[in-house]
């Protein structure tokens, strides 16, 4: 009896947090361009995340529509003129990051991300640091970086080219759980 | 990993409402399903020249000119209120746009708004037509807008309308009529397109007049905050009352009105 009871014991506590991916379908994503003449903020709560811990691996996806402005022109011409999201309708991220993330102990730890950033049909490196969060089953991914719209092909007119920061800031937020 | 991250997404997320059939609220004459949008003001001048039979002598109709002057606000997301001022017949007019259906693929194949149009003459004719009071000088219009974005390209827009006028030149002719506003607009770049219209009435109900069905063409060319339309309309009339009840040149006769339309986006969201 003893045994058994010791061996469903063994059994139990063998599934614990174990679990090597982790996502989110309510990921965050906001970027933000200041200049002089005019600020751009726009911010997409739809973002879908994958973080596998054992690979080392991360990806995120998200549907360009889902992005959203204050102002409704802003927003309209970003879709139709900018980012053409007819064309392109997703933007996402392929990567793996370096540094040791214990999953089973709570805390913040800091990576280094290294990855493919696809957008408006071009795919670009992107290498940024990162923190991971444990808190319980719930690990949060945060990090910061800066892209430049020319990079991805994305044409501003001579116009309005002082309206549009040359370098945009980017914030990617995520609370991941098991799958 | 990404592929079935991708797969997820796509699987997963509801159809987005199709948005910006029309970069700009009107075709050329007619009005489009396009709210002006939140906490948004917009201004706008429209402009005809006089008619290209007019001869060389005035300058083929750039000696004449009418206009009309909009103030459009967004109340909200879906409804908007207008104001405006035509020089022809020096006409106040006051207008309300409620956005009732988007479209979305899957869930509805078009956007549907709804227009009330008023219009006030306010030329002063008060000794040979002394009988003009606030009531006979004032024309009703309602039209139900239905557009579809058939790709990022090519819109279409129908607008069966009704007309009010509660005077009209003489008793053969009808108070009340129906009509067609028929328009779409083609994009050739990201910021520029060309536009077409084409506004019939049903049936006869002017009799005292010669009045024809309106055809116009335009070309759009939006810059940032502004949406510049160089037009070419038989209509003479900016607003519904007259390009569609009365277009008194045809195409065919040169009757041809050179214009444009610009307008001007204000926001007032931080």
């Amino acid at each position: 009896m003893e045994l058994i009871k010791r061996l469903l014991l063994l059994l139990l506590c063998s599934s614990t947090l174990k679990a090597q991916q982790f996502t989110s379908r309510n990921g965050y994503i906001g970027f933000f361009s200041g200049t002089p003449l005019e600020d751009i903020k726009a911010e997409n709560k739809q973002v879908y995340v994958i973080i596998d811990t054992d690979k080392k691996q991360l990806a995120f996806t998200c549907l360009v529509k889902g992005f959203l402005f204050k102002k409704q022109l802003m927003q309209q011409h970003f879709n139709e003129n900018y980012i053409e999201s007819d064309q392109y309708p997703k933007a996402s991220f392929l990567g793996s990051y370096t540094g040791d993330v214990t999953i089973n102990k709570k805390g913040t730890y800091a990576i280094q991300v290294t990855g493919q950033l696809t957008l408006h049909g071009v795919t670009k490196t992107i290498t940024a640091p990162a923190t991971l969060v444990v808190n319980g089953q719930t690990l949060t991914g945060e990090t910061m970086f800066k892209v430049n719209p020319a990079d991805f092909n994305i044409a501003i007119p001579a116009l309005v080219r002082d309206k549009i920061a040359k370098q945009i800031d980017v914030r990617v937020q995520a609370a991941c759980n098991p799958k | 990993m990404l592929d079935m991250l991708n797969d997820s997404l796509t699987a997963t997320t509801p159809p987005m409402a199709v948005t910006s059939a029309f970069k700009a609220t009107q075709i050329i004459n007619m009005v489009t399903v396009e709210a002006v949008g939140k906490r948004t003001l917009q201004f706008m001048i429209m402009h005809r020249f006089g008619e290209l039979s007019d001869g060389a002598y005035a300058l083929f109709g750039l000696d004449n000119a009418e206009i009309r002057f909009g103030l459009d606000y967004g109340i909200t997301r879906a409804i908007s209120v207008g104001v405006g001022r035509s020089s022809l017949d020096k006409a106040y007019d006051a207008n309300l746009k409620i956005k009732l259906l988007q479209q979305t693929p899957g869930r509805m194949p078009v956007s549907v708004s709804v227009y009330g149009l008023l219009t006030h003459t306010t030329f002063p004719l008060k000794n040979e037509k002394p009988f003009l009071n606030a009531r006979l000088r004032t024309a009703y219009t309602s039209q139900l807008l239905i557009a579809r974005k058939f790709n990022s390209r090519l819109s279409l827009q129908l607008s069966p309308t009704l007309l009010h006028f509660n005077l009209v030149p003489s008793l053969a002719d009808k108070n009340t009529m129906a009509a067609m506003a028929a328009g779409g607009r083609f994009k050739v770049t990201k910021r520029i397109s060309i536009n077409a219209e084409y506004d019939w009435l049903f049936g006869n109900p002017v009799t005292s007049y010669k009045q024809y069905p309106s055809l116009s063409t335009g070309l759009d060319i939006e810059t940032g905050g502004h949406v510049f339309q160089l037009v070419f309309t038989n209509s003479r009339g900016m607003t519904a009352p007259y390009y569609l009840a009365k277009t008194l040149g045809t195409w065919q006769k040169g009757n041809i009105y050179f214009g444009f339309n610009v307008s001007r986006v204000f926001n007032f969201n931080k």
